[in-house]
């Protein structure tokens, strides 16, 4: 066998904590440090650390564990079903060498957009029918245009990396990843919409990404491919709430991370009063593509309503555990079972049983194991009483009964609720005493109504999104597993 | 002469009512006549849509939205007491009873409470939610006043009326979801925070008995809900300017 003519070493959170750094210092010993590179995630985190060797010919072998014992598989599904656009130069650039990132194309597509009008570049976006990837997935295009239309010289353009859905990694990846392509779509952002200030808002328990952020900014200033753009960090103690976008450009402002009503909405009035554009890491991280490329090859892709590609956070009981990025409208069963494997035997050696996948994180739903021909759009998700969200996608097999997985998301609601509503506040904390009873097997056919009127005053009269969704997992368990829910009232009586 | 503002006409409770444009919902409700129940609302301070209490229903629109921080739009149809509206008021004013220990017998507020009124209004009689007993505390360390916690039901009444009226900003939120809590200062004993100018306001702005007078002993409390609108009005009128 030839020998590889270069090394890329995985150097993101899960790999390192899976030993990452040991790997890297065998490899280096064999191959010299000149032939080795540190990259973003490779995507198959559950097997790391992962190393993928390139051979003169263009072949890839793939590597995971710490000594690399294990050869993996890359004509697997789970790799060759992907369609990288966000992540395309995550796991191949050393996201702290700007060197690297430029010369496979970072802030090209930058150069381009600031010859170009800002309405061209909003155009090129609305053309590609890009939703927000923050959860709710507002049109882009047509936010950018809102802002740009704002009267005003000076706007904001914000960028939240908060990412609190347990279960979700995938903003972190490209933070860590591939930074700069964060910073190109926002500077293409603040072109477009006529701002000059930008801030990124990275919760504190993702070190990693700031220390590359920090280093990202710093290299891009000094080359001066920001130039008219002031980029700031602003690292967030790491409360769900802060996500909300109100919530999250008061955090910035100095003061409590809690939500207020809208209207005003950010585009109208965001931070310190000013128009504000709002977008999640990954909406951003689509944009250089998109602008390279053409809005109608990324609206070429994905389904009538969803376009382009997502990236998902596959984990739970699932064989392959990692990051995918797939064309929206794959179903979820190729997701689950051809690229993820679906769940791993039993020690018995029978084959394991997919029971639902859940979806959206404490906004989201379960999505039964009938229904996984479901293709992955907002739509499709949204029709079963689940919702995309961020892209968090949790395998559940036959082990874990449904009110327990709602009793745990609720538990989650409890302790991120901000407290400034009282529906959020006190509501949550019943609904989480009304599941105790159901797993603990004491409910009675009083507590069912009970969960379910209270779900509903929850969801309609919560002030901001957390508490408008977080009976969400309750009321799509109640929705296809509610003999679950029943049995466990039957189970009290005599 | 008061200056003519431009008006719109909304339609509530199929009544037709005209306000001027910049008129919040609630204003138009109680301009019509009519009410919707409130509590962290205080006229005078700047509303923060918090309590739920007085969400309304508008035609054609998919959410229910709080009056006190809505503007009012020419044409809207305008909701204020659907069953549903009502059974979901009723569920809030139980969670505020089940959420902190209210035992109306005891408290220097009884008969001139907020939460009693409201409780009244949306025809609560007793709580279908456990209640919590939550432990809290109660801070005596003012010499003129006390906060109890138990009875507190996170307003922020008392936060804005210090801040935006008395301009001494006292008082803040701590920590989060059904552990938040008043705090005074950096989350200190009341009496030590030196910005305290003992006025008194934050007092008169609470709707329970968790901020109370020292003399006042049960059901001795007198509401003063109307002195933040007083203030604010007399300052943007320049009421004590140069008299
Ligand atoms: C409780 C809550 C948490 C949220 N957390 C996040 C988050 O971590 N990251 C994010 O991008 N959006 C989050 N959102 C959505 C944002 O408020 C906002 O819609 C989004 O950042 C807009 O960007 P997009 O249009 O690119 O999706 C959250 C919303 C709510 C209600
Ligand atoms: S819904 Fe929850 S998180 Fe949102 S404002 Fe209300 S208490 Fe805060
Ligand atoms: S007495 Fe006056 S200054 Fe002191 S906390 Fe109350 S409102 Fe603020
Ligand atoms: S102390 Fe009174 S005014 Fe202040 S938040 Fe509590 S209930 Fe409201
Ligand atoms: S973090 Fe290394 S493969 Fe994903
Ligand atoms: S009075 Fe409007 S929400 Fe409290």
């Amino acid at each position: 066998m030839k020998a590889a003519i270069s090394w890329r070493c995985c150097d993101a959170t899960s790999c390192r904590a899976a030993g990452a750094a040991a790997l890297r210092h065998s490899l280096v010993a064999q191959h010299g440090a000149e032939r080795v590179k540190s990259v973003g995630c490779l995507r198959l985190c559950g097997q790391g650390p992962l190393a993928a060797a390139d051979h003169e010919d263009g072949r890839v072998e793939l590597f995971g564990g710490v000594a690399a014992e294990r050869q993996l598989d890359p004509q697997h599904p789970f790799f060759t079903l992907q369609r990288s656009v966000v992540l395309e130069r995550c796991g191949l650039v050393d996201p702290g060498c700007l060197e690297d990132a430029l010369a496979q194309g970072a802030y090209a597509a930058l150069a381009v957009c600031r010859q170009l009008a800002p309405k061209a570049v909003v155009e090129e976006l609305e053309r590609s029918g890009l939703r927000g990837r923050g959860g709710a997935g507002y049109p882009t295009g047509r936010k950018w245009q809102l802002v740009a239309a704002q009267p005003g010289s000076s706007k904001v353009v914000v960028c939240n990396a908060d990412e609190g859905d347990p279960g979700a990694f995938m903003d972190r990846a490209v933070l860590e990843g591939d930074p700069h392509r964060l910073l190109e779509g926002m500077a293409i952002a603040a072109h477009a919409v006529g701002a000059n200030e930008g801030y990124i808002y990275v919760r504190a328990e993702y070190p990693l990404a700031i220390e590359r952020l920090r280093g990202a900014i710093a290299a891009a200033e000094a080359r001066g491919l920001l130039a008219g753009f002031a980029m700031q960090l602003r690292i967030g103690a790491g409360a769900y709430v802060c996500g909300e976008e109100t919530a999250l450009l008061h955090s910035i402002e100095g003061g409590r991370g809690t939500p207020r009503p809208r209207p005003p909405y950010p585009a109208v009035s965001g931070l310190w009063g000013l128009p504000t554009l709002i977008n999640n890491v990954e909406t951003f991280a689509a944009v250089p593509a998109i602008l390279r490329q053409g809005g109608a090859w990324y609206g070429a892709m994905g389904t009538a309503t969803s376009k382009g590609t997502k990236v998902f956070a596959l984990s739970g009981a699932i064989t392959h555990t990692g990051l995918i990025e797939v064309e929206m409208g794959t179903s979820l069963r190729t997701i689950v079972e051809t690229m993820g494997g679906g769940v791993p035997a039993n020690p018995n050696g029978s084959l394991g049983v997919v029971k639902a996948v859940q979806t959206g994180g404490p906004s989201g739903g379960c999505v039964p194991a009938a229904l996984l021909d479901t293709p992955v759009d907002y739509e499709g998700l949204q029709a079963l009483g689940s919702i995309m969200g961020s892209g968090g996608m949790v395998v559940i097999d036959e082990s874990l009964a449904m009110p327990e997985l709602a009793r745990y998301f609720m538990g989650f609601c409890v302790a991120e609720s901000c407290g400034k509503c009282l529906p959020c506040r006190a509501g949550t904390v019943q609904l989480e005493q009304l599941l105790d009873r159901f797993v603990e097997r004491r409910a009675t056919g009083a507590d069912l109504v009970q969960l379910e009127q209270l779900c509903g005053m929850v969801k309609a009269t919560s002030l901001c999104g957390l508490g408008q969704s977080a009976p969400n997992p309750v009321l799509s368990t109640l929705r296809f597993f509610r003999a679950e829910y029943e049995a466990a009232i039957a189970g009290a009586g005599p | 002469m008061t200056q003519a503002s431009p008006s719109i006409t909304l339609q509530i409770n199929g009544q037709p009512c005209t306000v001027a444009a910049d008129a919040t919902l609630l204003q138009a409700i109680r301009s019509a006549g009519l009410q919707v129940p409130t509590l962290c609302h205080l006229d005078g301070l700047t509303p923060v849509g918090a309590c739920r209490l007085c969400l309304v229903d508008l035609e054609g629109h998919p959410k229910l939205e709080p009056a006190c921080v809505t503007t009012a739009a020419e044409g809207m149809v305008v909701h204020t007491h659907t069953p549903e509206l009502e059974s979901y008021r009723r569920m809030a004013v139980e969670l505020f009873f089940a959420e902190g220990n209210h035992v109306c017998a005891f408290c220097v507020a009884n008969g001139a409470c907020e939460l009693q009124d409201v409780a009244v209004e949306v025809g609560m009689d007793h709580s279908r939610f456990p209640y919590q007993y939550p432990k809290r505390h109660v801070d005596a360390s003012h010499a003129l006043f006390g906060l109890d916690h138990h009875r507190c039901i996170l307003c922020t009444r008392c936060v804005r009326m210090c801040d935006e009226i008395e301009g001494a900003h006292v008082w803040d939120v701590g920590y989060r979801g059904s552990a938040c809590s008043i705090i005074a200062g950096l989350d200190q004993p009341w009496g030590e925070v030196e910005a305290c100018t003992s006025c008194g306001k934050c007092v008169d702005a609470c709707p329970t008995g968790a901020l109370f007078r020292k003399q006042d002993a049960t059901a001795e409390k007198q509401p003063h809900p109307e002195r933040a609108q007083q203030l604010a009005e007399a300052r943007t009128d320049r009421r004590w300017h140069n008299q």
